[in-house]
């Protein structure tokens, strides 16, 4: 099932629970799929228009009210466009807002260059007390939406919106703050987040057959990072390496380090967009060119092992 | 207390309170002392004892740098003791330069970037309407913070919506570059929020009858209100009026405040 399908499902579900949820979008109620909660929750569903400043500060007056507000939009035209409206109304102020930026990185394909942005997670994770959870699989989300319904305080969500591959199942459980510990192995640690755990994932079989074997971890919650797996990891493999859609400026490679700097120095590597300009391409050419492929993971694994025993 | 006593009380209040830090935005603080006085003095249902109470009517002082004036009308109400008025932005204060809503009691909405004021305001009286809730809600703009283009995102929302929200530009006609006419002209503010939906009015912002019988008649109307007060920046101290640009944020030494308070008996 899509993404957007399962999202919008589970909130009809938490919305008909809890009054308190408020639905804000900026002209991309039919893109995101939230269309049918106006329909059912005409109360609390308002369509700000192409207005996302707007959009983001309204939503902060009904936090201040009371009200859950989520709001929606490409991942740059909130997480960006609304920067100073989100430190100032929402994170200074201590809003409970949920801001939600569809289709992160490289997936926004033939959007891309314009409403591609590589540096959300940097910019939201420097803002104090602002929760990132970057999202896997529709499941993940489902599963995760009871949480972020509860959460107190902002909350950034970035997800892709038509995604339908799946990687956990019904049975999956989503802990807030907690890896996700999807293999395991003395070799390498690999740290994944969002849809480049799907990528991380394929690499590790690879990795395997070639003998590497990889303490592979899920991250859906970028902050607060799980410190205490990531060291937990880095301490039995000796080697890190970071898989993310997203800049290596202040994204899970920089959150990683920070963690293992201080506590642990452990020898790392990134998958990651080192420093290039956004641009329109198909999926797997933007992979490609920006070296996010599973190859590029295996890779990379490979000359971070060999590193690790040259030390 | 009557709307002039009260007025100059509050004043006298805001000077002390940026005397406490020896300098501050003086100007624009002491241009809004009116309507303040009109607001917290006839036309707010608000009660200091239960600051966050549901049906309430708010106030989003969207021109934030203007919360001295602001917190000597809260204290002077019984929000919190009058004595914190001399801890303006001291380090773990509860009265920062800019309005914070975690931070004061009775201050409604933090603000201080400006133009973010008339947004959140139509959050607030979002709110208010899946609630149920008949209050108002009233935003004071500045000027020169109409120059800030999301406020005209906020005023489209507001009348779109046929919100209870009633703006309150203070025309004090000058900002920090000089006169707002040369640094970015806002005029015609009127005729501008009309042409977004708002019904208008216009007065003379140091006219405590006029801005009665103003807000009185905006409270009867449907929709989204505008108020356009025309004032004067440091209004109600001479050597302030005089200033010119340089007043909106300038020193209040002891000679100046001893002065002021002269002149405001």
């Amino acid at each position: 099932m899509e993404l957007r399908k399962e999202y919008v499902g589970e909130l009809s579900r938490l919305m008909k629970q809890n009054d308190k949820i408020f639905i804000l979008d900026a002209d991309l109620a039919g893109a995101g799929g939230t269309t049918p909660l106006y329909k059912e929750f005409p109360n609390r569903c308002v369509d700000a228009g192409i207005a996302e400043a707007n959009m983001t500060c309204i939503a902060a007056g009904l936090s201040a009210s009371g009200y859950i507000p989520f709001i929606h939009s490409f991942v740059p035209f909130v997480a960006r466009r609304a920067l100073d409206q989100i430190a100032v109304s929402i994170s200074y102020s201590e809003q409970n807002v949920r801001i939600v930026g569809y289709d992160p990185g490289v997936h926004t394909t033939s959007n891309g260059g314009t409403h591609m942005s590589f540096e959300d997670i940097a910019t939201m994770r420097a803002l104090c007390n602002v929760a990132i959870l970057d999202v896997v699989d529709g499941v993940q989300l489902r599963k995760a939406l009871p949480y972020i319904v509860e959460h107190k305080g902002p909350m950034y969500i970035r997800f892709v919106r038509k995604q339908t591959e799946e990687l956990f199942d019904d049975s999956y459980e989503f802990r807030f703050g907690k890896a996700d510990k999807l293999m395991s192995g003395k070799d390498l640690t690999i740290v994944a987040s969002g849809t480049s755990l799907l990528d991380a994932k394929q690499a590790c079989d690879i990795l395997k057959k070639d003998g590497i074997k990889v303490d592979l971890l899920g991250i859906h919650t970028i902050k607060p990072l799980d410190d205490k797996a990531i060291i937990t990891s880095a301490k039995k493999t000796g080697a890190v390496l970071t898989v993310e859609n997203h800049s290596i400026h202040g994204g899970l490679y920089s959150a990683v380090c920070e963690v293992l700097s201080a506590v642990h120095p452990t020898l790392c590597d990134a998958v990651a967009v080192r420093d290039k300009l956004t641009q329109v391409g198909s999926l797997n050419d933007l992979k490609r060119d920006y070296g996010l492929t599973v190859d590029d993971i295996v890779t990379r694994a490979k000359n971070l092992v060999k590193k690790k025993s040259n030390i | 207390m009557d709307f002039v006593t009260f007025s100059k009380e509050i004043r006298k209040n805001t000077l002390r309170c940026l005397h406490s830090q020896g300098s501050g935005h003086v100007g624009g603080s002491l241009s809004i002392v009116d309507v303040l006085a009109v607001l917290y003095g006839k036309h707010m249902d608000v009660d200091p004892a239960n600051p966050k109470k549901d049906d309430r009517d708010q106030l989003v002082l969207s021109k934030g740098h203007a919360g001295p004036a602001l917190y000597a009308t809260l204290a002077l109400k019984g929000f919190f003791p009058v004595e914190w008025l001399d801890t303006l932005n001291k380090l773990g204060t509860r009265l920062p330069s800019h309005a914070n809503l975690n931070l004061t009691p009775g201050v409604d909405m933090t603000a201080g970037s400006l133009g973010q004021g008339l947004s959140c305001a139509c959050g607030l009286a979002l709110a208010n309407k899946a609630k149920g809730i008949n209050k108002y809600v009233y935003v004071i703009n500045g000027d020169g913070e109409l120059q800030e283009g999301q406020n005209w995102e906020g005023a489209m929302f507001a009348a779109n919506k046929h919100l209870d929200i009633i703006v309150l530009v203070d025309n004090n006609k000058l900002q920090i570059d000089g006169a707002t006419k040369d640094v970015m002209n806002v005029e015609d503010i009127e005729a501008k929020f009309k042409a977004f939906g708002f019904e208008t009015q216009r007065v003379d912002g140091h006219d405590h009858n006029a801005l009665d019988k103003a807000i009185t008649q905006a409270k009867k109307q449907k929709g989204a209100q505008c108020i356009v007060m025309d004032t004067v920046k440091g209004k109600g101290v001479s050597f302030y009026e005089a200033m010119g640009a340089g007043v909106h944020s300038t020193n209040v030494t002891d000679e100046q405040y001893a002065k002021a308070l002269e002149e405001l008996v």
